[in-house]
This record gives structure tokens, C-alpha cells and sequence, in this order.
């Protein structure tokens, strides 16, 4: 195991799009262990892509099963080649990230995702997420996309004050 | 780094930021956080600037632009740096029919809680016969989320509507 350095901006590198994953060998489960223990060092952090730590492939791990107060999670999740194939409502949240150090800010989101993705093994499995996870995984794929949360942040002084009005309207297809 | 906060105010039009960064930056100054809104139809923002100027040096390169674009500014010394961000973890949004005394009201209410408002924005919405004050207010508090709530439930009897709601800031 090994600690891995984590990108900050301005490195180009965060903003390239990452390679799918084709080969489930030991190098893939020696890197995923070494992503893991990265996370776990740094700030307290919800989730880590592969491109955060300068390598360029569509991996993520994300674990909401520790939030100060609990949110409907599937749990510690190591995911490979996770594509987002439906989204459904929106919602602000607040958002901060390992590689933008020292700022938070407001992002909308979708509130439920239907996800299609791989495990370590290259077994094949579908989740439906809402909220606080749909978000963590939301964000975490952008980094597979070259994307970071201050990409898509809007105004602090926005504020979806009637959120449950504008819910029927907030279906968005890929 | 010397930072000073330079504070603008004066009738709006466009332009008014392109033109007085510029002068800042052949003036030799870097910017730091800033923060631009309207009020009442009016330009106004405030800036940390640094140049390693004297005030009154940095005034002399402030001075014509703000002369042209007949804005008023004020320069004051400051304490701090960048990077001394808090997150908030509280959110309040308050809406009711406008009236004097809303935002010492609930502010009030917040800060014998032990609240620290981080960022606070208010507008006089509606129409003027039937004007509507909406405010909402991001900041930290210690206390448990019920303790805000049951702080602030006694604004109800006076027709303020409040709702607190916690935020849990997502790290990836």
C-alpha cells in the first residue's frame, strides 16, 4: 500500500477525460487499495476518482455511510467504469474538494441517478441513489469527465427556495 | 501581504468593474476576495487589494477612475488574509411580510444560540403595497439542529416565517 499525491489545481491533468478501465489484474487491485488508503488520510472526504491522484481511468470509490447524520447509502463502493444512465429532479448542495483546497461552494445536482457500473472483478451491477450519494457519485464521475465542482457552481446567492415546485420539471436525459 | 479593503459605492452602469481593476492592476496591485451586488439599483463592492502601496498612494490610483465613473470609495487597513474560509453547516431562509425589526429579530434569536452568521443576503421582494422581505443566512453553529429550531419557533406568533435546515458540505 502506498499513499498516492493528489492533484490540486491548476494541474492540466484534472481536467483530461479518463480511459475505461479493460484489464481487472493485480495492478488495478494494488491501485485501487493504494486510492483507498489515500482517501482515508486526507480531509475527511466522501469520495476519490482516479484522476485525482494522476491516473487517468474511470475509477472511483465512494462510502456515505459515514455522515454526521445518516443518508440512504449503498455502503463502501469501489467502482469501475461507472456510467450514469438516468437522472431524475434537482437540488443544491454544497460542495468542496481534495484537489480545490480551502473552498466550498454551491452546485445543483440531480437528486436521484440510476447508476450502471463494475466491480474491482469487472462483475457488471446497476444502483438507484437519491441525495447526499447521488451527489458524492455525481461528482466523483465528473472527475472522470475532466470536470470539478467550481465548473458548474452557481451564485451564492442562489437559492432554490421552492424546490419542490421546480421538481417535476428537473428531468434531464444524457 | 498588505492588504487593504477598498470599498465602492454609486449608481450603477455597466462597466464600472472592468474599469476599476484595470487601474488596480497597472497601478500594480493584486486583488483578493471580492464581492459585488447591487442594492437598491446601486453599484456597490469591496475588495481586498494589496500593492504594497501606502493608502494614500492607492487612493491616488483609485481617484480618477472613481471620479469619472462618480463613485465614492473609502480605504481601510486590514487585519487577515485569503485562505481563512469557515464552512457553514446551518442554512436559514426567513421570508415574511416586510416590516421593521426582521432581520434583528431572527438574527437575534441566532446568536444567543452561539450562532456565527458567514454569509447573510436580504431583498424586499413582492410589490409595494404588499412588500415581502426574504433573507437567508449561511453559517456555523455548534448546537444541534433542534435547539435552532425550537429558538426560533416563537418568531412564528409574529408572522416570520423561518426554516432552518443543516448542511452537510460533500468532499471529493
Amino acid at each position: 500500500m502506498a499513499m498516492l499525491e493528489i492533484l490540486k489545481l491548476p494541474d492540466p491533468r484534472l481536467k483530461e477525460v479518463a480511459e475505461d478501465v479493460t484489464r481487472f489484474d493485480e495492478d488495478l487491485q494494488q491501485f485501487i487499495a493504494d486510492l483507498e488508503e489515500t482517501r482515508q488520510a486526507g480531509p475527511a472526504a466522501v469520495g476519490i476518482a482516479a484522476p485525482q491522484v494522476g491516473r487517468s481511468q474511470r475509477i472511483v470509490i465512494i462510502d456515505c455511510s459515514t455522515t454526521r447524520k445518516p443518508v440512504p447509502n449503498h455502503g463502501h463502493l469501489i467502482l469501475v467504469n461507472p456510467e450514469i444512465i438516468e437522472w431524475d429532479g434537482f437540488e443544491l448542495g454544497r460542495e468542496g474538494c481534495l484537489s480545490v483546497p480551502d473552498y466550498t461552494g454551491n452546485v445543483i445536482r440531480a437528486e436521484r441517478i440510476k447508476l450502471r457500473t463494475q466491480d474491482p472483478q469487472g462483475e457488471h451491477h446497476e444502483y438507484e441513489m437519491e441525495g447526499y450519494e447521488a451527489r458524492a457519485l455525481q461528482h466523483e464521475v465528473d472527475h472522470l469527465d475532466g470536470i470539478l465542482f467550481i465548473d458548474r457552481l452557481v451564485s451564492r446567492r442562489t437559492d432554490l427556495f421552492q424546490r419542490k415546485v421546480y421538481q417535476k420539471g428537473g428531468k434531464k436525459k444524457k | 501581504m498588505n492588504w487593504q479593503m477598498l470599498t465602492l459605492v454609486g449608481e450603477d452602469q455597466p462597466g464600472i468593474v472592468a474599469r476599476i481593476t484595470d487601474a488596480l492592476y497597472r497601478g500594480g496591485c493584486t486583488l483578493g476576495e471580492t464581492s459585488m451586488i447591487r442594492l437598491g439599483g446601486n453599484f456597490t463592492i469591496m475588495m481586498m487589494v494589496d500593492g504594497g502601496q501606502s493608502e494614500q498612494a492607492l487612493a491616488s490610483i483609485i481617484t480618477p477612475v472613481s471620479e469619472q465613473l462618480k463613485l465614492k470609495f473609502h480605504l481601510d487597513p486590514m487585519h487577515g488574509g485569503l485562505h481563512q474560509h469557515r464552512v457553514p453547516n446551518f442554512q436559514v431562509r426567513v421570508n415574511g411580510a416586510d416590516r421593521a425589526g426582521i432581520v434583528a429579530r431572527v438574527t437575534g434569536v441566532l446568536s444567543a444560540c452561539g450562532f456565527n452568521i458567514l454569509e447573510l443576503a436580504s431583498d424586499v421582494v413582492g410589490d409595494s403595497q404588499q412588500p415581502v422581505y426574504i433573507m437567508t443566512i449561511q453559517g456555523y453553529a455548534e448546537v444541534d439542529i433542534e435547539v435552532l429550531e425550537s429558538a426560533l419557533e416563537k418568531l412564528e406568533s409574529e408572522d416570520i416565517d423561518v426554516h432552518v435546515s443543516p448542511i452537510e458540505t460533500l468532499i471529493g
